[in-house]
């Protein structure tokens, strides 16, 4: 079972070009990621590749550089070393294919743009330097509203919403950029159920469209039910693969250590069984 | 008429371009979070300034101008080396450089005898408002009189280009400042280089911090860099309309300050005038106090009185 591909991965890791696999098969492959702040190593030596039109979840505790590896992959933070690959080409000329989605502490909510105008942003790439937004634009940001069920919220000031609904409104927004890769930090933390539940159809219609998706998720509880694969990180990779094969007990204590109870793991063990 | 056109007018225009072209750019400071980066860039430009002054021997010039631009982006990479290397806050970084470099340029002041002309302390701090004249104009019909409007003081005509460059670079890069302005990682997986961005609105900021400083002195500048945004953000929520307002207030303190400082002491029995660039300053607090206190949503007293009707309703 999936021996080719742990193969793949563990020479990967080693900074090998594999022989058996085609780079332009892979929408979002990162190989060597190392990263420190203020000289105290983040993330350590980390290779993932991630499987094409799947919902994968990035787990691990606190402080395990869920974010950082995002972020560092997308070149968004300084990194000492390490390469992202888009279908095959360097991530800085495929960022057009790319749609991140940062944490909502991340933005000032004050600032004065509606909702459909920070949906619009999501266009401005597409847009291009020095032109305004038009109608075309507009009604494209207005259908991503109504994927999120938010089209009634249009024109409220962003302050103004949930944070559940800021959420959805950022959701929208890396739907309008239609991107091939989806990475998304916590898209769920803080969310009421109705976001939670509009959330998911979202993803699980991305992942129809054959979408790949990446989510730093928190809820260990919710991984089985929204998810089809994971990566697990704890300052370095510990696990990644089909949620059945990657989700053990093993690697949970593996990344976790003893913050994980032994009662929640036979929890989650029963669960996945 | 003829008194108020070659007295009045000159200085008028001077407070109120001074006032839109600081009062503009302002918005993107404070959505910034960076209000005071106005009151460091107008420091920090003063080494310029008198390098500038130095080649150029001219105290309204580009190369002033150009001085003044250098200056900043010199300041904004200190800052930035500093804080990368010496692992500190970009606040602390900040006021490391804006003391420095200011120093500088009073020490290049007081060393090369630029001193002498009109670039003194009290000069920077206070500006000469009143000092702009048009003697050259008799009637309202010369306002429409391309050759006499030229006769107008080198600042005032000064002024009104960086205000209008300003204008233009606003609506030119109004959706890039807006993006790069809210979230910059999005922008930078769009292409929109925030770095850039923030760059080309602290070397703006520079332009106009100077230009208008040596009319109107330092103390107007920062507060028009911060006064116009802020009461235009308490009375919409709406980044263009926000800009609109804003402009609106910084021309309402420019005329209003002017006449106030210049007639209100009269009206008032006294037989003389108070500091324009002061009343200027003062008129645009104003302003922000009375939209902090009567905005119809952040207001402080509306929303006393709406908690008052809702808590009587229910």
């Amino acid at each position: 079972m999936r021996m080719g591909g742990q193969k793949a991965r563990l020479v990967a890791q080693q900074g090998e070009p594999v022989s058996a696999y085609n780079p332009d098969d892979n929408p979002f492959h990162v190989s060597g990621l190392t990263v420190a702040y203020h000289n105290k190593p983040v993330l350590w030596n980390v290779s993932y590749t991630a499987p094409k039109g799947q919902l994968t979840a990035i787990i691990g505790p606190n402080g395990a550089g869920k974010s950082t590896f995002l972020k560092a992959a997308l070149g968004l933070i300084p990194r000492l070393s390490g390469e992202t690959q888009v279908f095959g080409q360097p991530v800085k000329t495929a960022l057009n294919k790319i749609a991140y989605v940062p944490q909502r502490s991340a933005v000032d909510w004050d600032f004065p743009a509606t909702a459909l105008d920070v949906v619009l942003m999501g266009l401005y790439g597409k847009v291009g330097w020095f032109r305004w937004p038009g109608k075309s634009h507009r009604q494209k940001a207005k259908k991503a509203l109504q994927a999120v069920g938010m089209e009634a919220f249009a024109n409220r000031q962003i302050g103004q919403l949930s944070g559940g609904q800021q959420q959805r409104v950022f959701l929208a927004r890396s739907l309008a950029q239609d991107a091939e890769v989806y990475l998304m930090d916590e898209p769920f933390s803080g969310v009421d159920a109705a976001t939670e539940k509009a959330i998911v159809e979202v993803l699980r219609q991305l992942v129809e469209a054959d979408k790949t998706v990446l989510v730093v998720h928190h809820d260990l509880e919710t991984v089985n039910d929204y998810y089809s694969n994971i990566l697990m990180l704890n300052g370095q990779y510990i696990a990644s693969g089909p949620v059945e094969t990657a989700f053990t007990a093993q690697n949970l204590q593996k990344a976790y250590g003893g913050r994980l109870a032994s009662t929640q793991l036979e929890g989650l063990k029963a669960k996945s069984c | 008429m003829e008194i108020f056109l070659q007295y009045d007018l000159p200085s008028i225009l001077l407070g109120t371009f001074a006032a839109l072209a600081c009062g503009l750019l302002g918005n993107f400071l404070v959505l910034r979070r960076q209000a005071l980066m106005g009151d460091t860039i107008s420091h920090v430009v003063l080494p310029g300034i008198v390098v500038g002054f130095l080649v150029s021997h001219n105290t309204s010039s580009l190369p002033m101008m150009l001085g003044a631009g250098a200056a900043a982006v010199v300041s904004v990479m200190l800052i930035e080396l500093i804080r990368r290397l010496g692992n500190i806050e970009s606040g602390a970084a900040m006021g490391v450089v804006f003391t420095t470099m200011f120093a500088l340029g009073v020490v290049l002041l007081e060393q090369t005898g630029a001193a002498g002309v009109h670039l003194d302390v009290e000069h920077a701090l206070y500006g000469n408002l009143e000092s702009a004249l048009w003697l050259e104009a008799t009637s309202l019909n010369d306002l429409l009189d391309w050759h006499k409007l030229m006769l107008l003081p080198d600042e005032v005509k000064q002024l009104f280009v960086v205000t209008l460059l300003i204008l233009i670079v606003i609506v030119v890069f109004y959706k890039e400042f807006k993006l790069t302005s809210f979230d910059p990682l999005l922008a930078t997986t769009l292409g929109f280089s925030p770095k850039i961005m923030s760059l080309l609105l602290i070397v703006m900021v520079a332009v106009a911090a100077v230009a208008a400083f040596t009319a109107v002195g330092s103390i107007l500048v920062i507060a028009m860099f911060i006064c116009p945004a802020a009461t235009a953000r308490m009375l919409t929520d709406k980044l263009s309309t926000q800009l609109f307002i804003s402009g609106v207030v910084s021309l309402l303190s420019g005329v209003g300050g002017y006449i106030l400082a210049a007639f209100g002491p009269l009206w008032l029995g006294y037989d003389f005038s108070v500091s324009a660039a002061g009343m200027i300053a003062v008129t645009a607090g104003a302003l922000q106090v009375l939209a902090m206190l009567f905005a119809p949503r952040y207001g402080i007293l509306t929303r006393r009185w709406q908690q008052k009707h809702s808590a009587l309703a229910n």
